[in-house]
C-alpha cells in the first residue's frame, strides 16, 4: 500500500472505530451486575420477590412506602441480613476480580491471583491466632477481623522485604516470595490449629479459611467498601500503567513509566484491597482468577475497559456463588471458597474453549 | 541531544561498560556495533533509564537524566525495544500506537482526539493506517517492528533509539525497517548486528568492545578490517561492488 492510500485510508477510519468504545458492553455488564443484585437479595431460603426487595429498601433508604405492607419477618431478613451480605459479596467480588486483574498485568502472568502474594496467608494466620488463641482480642469486638488485616499487612511486608533483597520488584522475584510466604504461613496456621485442640475452633478457622459472606453486617460494610472501593479507584487512576506493565518493564520505561516503583505502589494497593476482602470475608479463591480472564474475553485487554469489567464480573459471580451458597443445603449453609471452586471452574474452562473456537 | 560520558556499569559481577561514551548526531543515524557481550544493548539501556550507570552521566539536553522523572525523560527520547512482544496480549495495533502518548497525558487523563491524531499519523507514516484495528499479534515481524517504529513517531521525542529492530526479520523486512529509519531524519541511534546493514543505513558508527568504544566515525573509517579483525577475532575483507562495498568475514575459500 502506498502511502497515499494509507493515509486515505486512516482519514476514512474514524477514531471511535479503532480506538474501540466498549461503552455498551460496560452498561450492560453493570445493569446486569444491579438487576442481580437486586434478585440475590430476594433469594434464599425464605424467599422474597423483588418488588418487595426495593420497598423495603426504599423504606429503610428514603423514608418510602409504608411499613405495614409487608412481614415484619421479611424486613428483618431483608434489611439486617441479606441487603449487607449481598452487599459485601458485590464489593468484595469487584474488588477481586480488580486485584486480579492489576496482578496478572504487574507480573505478566495470566495465573496470578489475588492470594499469590502471600496475603490471604498472612490473613488467615492472624484469624486463625485470634479465634484459637484470642490473640489480640484487646482490639474489641471485631478482634478476628482486624487480626487477619494485620497478618495481611505483615505477610506484604514480608514479600516485599524478600522481593526487593536485590533492589528491584522483579515479576518472577515477586512470584517466589509470594508462593514461598504462602506456604509458610499456611503451615503457621495449621500449627496454631494442631496446638489449639480444639475442635470447634478448628471448624471456625476452616470455615473462615474457604470463606463466608455470613458475617456481613452494617457496622463493618462502610469501612469495606471505603477501603476497597479506594483501591478500586487507585487501580483504575493507574490503568495506562497497568496495560504498559503488561507490555513489558522496557516497553514501560521507554513509555515514561518506572515498572519498579508502579509495582510497589499497586502491591501496596492490592494488598489493602485483599486485606479488607479476607478479613470481612475469608479467602474466597478464584474469583479474583476467573473475573478477569472473562473480562478479558468479553471486552480485550486494555485496562481501562478491562478494570470495571472485572469489577462486574467478580461482583456478579460472587453475588450468585453466594446464593447458591445458601441455598444449596439449606438450611445448611456451604462455604463460599467452595461454590465457586465447584461451579466457576468448569464454567472457565468451557468459556475459554468456547471463545477460542470462536476466534 | 542525548549524551552519554564516562559510563561504568557492573551488572553482578561483570564490568560490561567501562568509560563508554556515545552521543546523537543532528538528523543522523548513529549505528552502534560490537561483539556479542560488547555491551551495545546495555548502553543503549543506560540512555533512557532503563540501566542506571555506576559511574559517568548521561544528559538530555545537558541535563541529567538521573535527576529527571521517567516521564520527562520519555519526552525526550523514545525507543524500541526488544520486549515488546504483547505475546499473549491481543491489544490492537491503534491501541498499541496510542500508548506511546502516556508521556504527553497526565494518568488521571483519557486520551484525546489529539493524541488519537497522532497516533494515526505515526501509522501513516509507516504505511501501517489500514492496520489500526488488526491484533498486533496477528502482524509479520516486519509490519509489528514498523508498528514499533510508528509509536516511537506517535511518542513525538526528539531521540529514538532502536534495538537491534532488525532481529528475527528476513533480508527484505530488514532493509524495510532500516530505510524507514532513515527516512525518519530524527536523531538516531540503532543497535545492529549486521556490519552490512550498519555500512548502508548509518551515518556514524561506533564501536564498542569489552564495554569501550574503541573506534568511531564514518562507515568506511570504522569498517576496516585493520579495526574489525583485533575485535571481532576474525578475518574481515572488504569486497566492492559497484557503488556499494560489502564485508565478508571468515576464511575465504581458496
Amino acid at each position: 500500500m502506498s502511502l497515499l492510500e494509507a493515509t486515505d485510508r486512516a482519514t476514512t477510519t474514524s477514531s471511535a472505530d479503532w480506538v474501540g468504545s466498549r461503552r455498551s458492553t460496560l452498561i450492560a455488564l453493570t445493569l446486569i451486575t444491579v438487576v442481580s443484585v437486586i434478585v440475590a437479595i430476594g433469594l434464599g431460603p425464605v424467599g422474597v420477590a423483588p418488588p418487595t426487595v426495593l420497598r423495603i429498601i426504599g423504606h429503610h433508604v428514603f423514608g418510602l412506602f409504608e411499613a405495614e405492607n409487608w412481614a415484619r419477618t421479611d424486613d428483618a431478613i431483608i434489611w439486617e441480613v441479606r441487603l449487607p451480605r449481598v452487599l459485601l459479596g458485590a464489593i468484595v467480588g469487584s474488588a477481586l476480580g480488580v486485584v486480579g486483574v492489576t496482578l496478572q498485568a504487574i507480573v505478566r502472568n495470566p495465573l496470578a491471583e489475588p492470594y499469590i502474594l502471600g496475603v490471604s496467608s498472612g490473613a488467615s494466620t492472624g484469624a486463625a491466632a485470634a479465634i484459637l488463641f484470642g490473640i489480640g482480642s484487646g482490639l474489641g469486638a471485631e478482634s478476628v477481623s482486624l487480626m487477619a488485616f494485620f497478618g495481611a499487612l505483615g505477610a506484604l511486608a514480608l514479600v516485599l522485604a524478600l522481593a526487593r533483597s536485590t533492589g528491584r520488584i522483579t515479576p518472577s522475584r515477586m512470584l517466589v516470595a509470594g508462593v514461598a510466604v504462602s506456604y509458610l504461613l499456611s503451615a503457621v496456621t495449621s500449627l496454631l490449629i494442631l496446638f489449639a485442640h480444639s475442635a470447634e475452633g478448628a471448624r471456625a478457622v476452616m470455615f473462615w479459611l474457604l470463606g463466608s459472606l455470613a458475617n456481613a453486617d452494617w457496622s463493618t460494610l462502610p469501612i469495606g467498601y471505603l477501603g476497597m472501593g479506594l483501591g478500586m479507584v487507585l487501580v483504575f487512576w493507574w490503568r495506562r500503567r497497568l496495560d504498559l506493565l503488561a507490555l513489558g518493564d522496557e516497553t514501560a520505561m521507554a513509555s515514561g513509566v518506572d515498572p519498579g516503583r508502579t509495582r510497589l505502589l499497586l502491591v501496596i494497593v492490592v494488598a489493602l484491597c485483599v486485606g479488607f476482602a479476607v478479613s470481612l470475608s475469608g479467602g474466597i479463591g478464584f474469583v479474583g482468577l476467573a473475573a478477569p480472564h472473562i473480562a478479558r474475553r468479553v471486552i480485550g485487554p486494555i485496562h481501562r475497559h478491562l478494570i470495571p469489567a472485572s469489577a462486574a464480573l467478580g461482583a456478579l459471580m460472587l453475588v450468585w456463588a453466594d446464593v447458591a451458597a445458601r441455598m444449596a443445603l439449606q438450611p445448611r449453609e456451604l462455604p463460599i471458597g467452595v461454590v465457586t471452586g465447584v461451579v466457576g471452574a468448569p464454567v472457565l474452562v468451557a468459556l475459554v474453549r468456547k471463545l477460542n473456537h470462536s476466534n | 541531544m542525548i549524551a552519554a560520558t564516562g559510563i561504568d556499569l557492573r551488572l553482578g559481577a561483570a564490568d560490561v561498560l567501562s568509560g563508554a561514551q556515545l552521543c546523537t548526531r543532528p538528523g543522523q543515524v548513529v549505528g552502534l556495533i560490537g561483539p556479542n557481550g560488547s555491551g551495545k544493548s546495555s548502553l543503549l539501556r543506560c540512555l533512557y533509564g532503563m540501566l542506571r550507570p555506576n559511574r559517568g552521566a548521561v544528559l538530555i539536553d545537558g541535563e541529567a537524566i538521573a535527576s529527571m522523572s521517567q516521564r520527562s525523560i520519555a519526552r525526550s527520547v523514545s525507543v524500541v525495544t526488544q520486549d515488546a512482544s504483547a505475546d499473549g496480549i491481543d491489544i490492537s495495533v491503534g491501541e498499541f500506537v496510542l500508548l506511546g502518548r502516556h508521556v504527553h497525558r497526565g494518568d488521571h487523563q483519557g486520551f484525546t482526539d489529539d493524541d488519537r491524531k497522532a497516533a494515526l499519523e505515526g501509522l501513516e507514516m509507516v504505511d501501517m493506517a489500514g492496520f489500526v484495528e488488526r491484533s498486533l499479534n496477528h502482524l509479520s515481524g516486519g509490519e509489528r517492528q514498523r508498528v514499533m517504529i510508528a509509536r516511537c513517531i506517535a511518542q513525538q521525542s526528539p531521540v529514538i533509539l532502536l534495538d537491534e529492530p532488525t532481529n528475527h526479520l528476513d533480508v527484505r523486512y530488514q532493509h524495510e525497517v532500516l530505510t524507514l529509519v532513515r527516512r525518519l531524519k530524527i536523531d538516531t541511534i540503532v543497535v545492529l548486528h549486521d556490519l552490512n546493514l550498519a555500512s548502508r543505513y548509518c551515518d556514524h558508527l561506533v564501536l564498542l568492545d569489552y564495554g569501550t568504544v574503541v573506534h568511531q566515525g564514518r562507515p568506511d573509517e570504522v569498517l576496516r578490517s585493520d579495526v574489525l579483525e583485533p575485535v571481532y577475532g576474525i578475518e574481515v575483507r572488504r569486497l566492492a561492488d559497484g557503488q556499494h562495498s560489502h564485508l565478508a568475514f571468515g576464511p575465504l575459500a581458496t
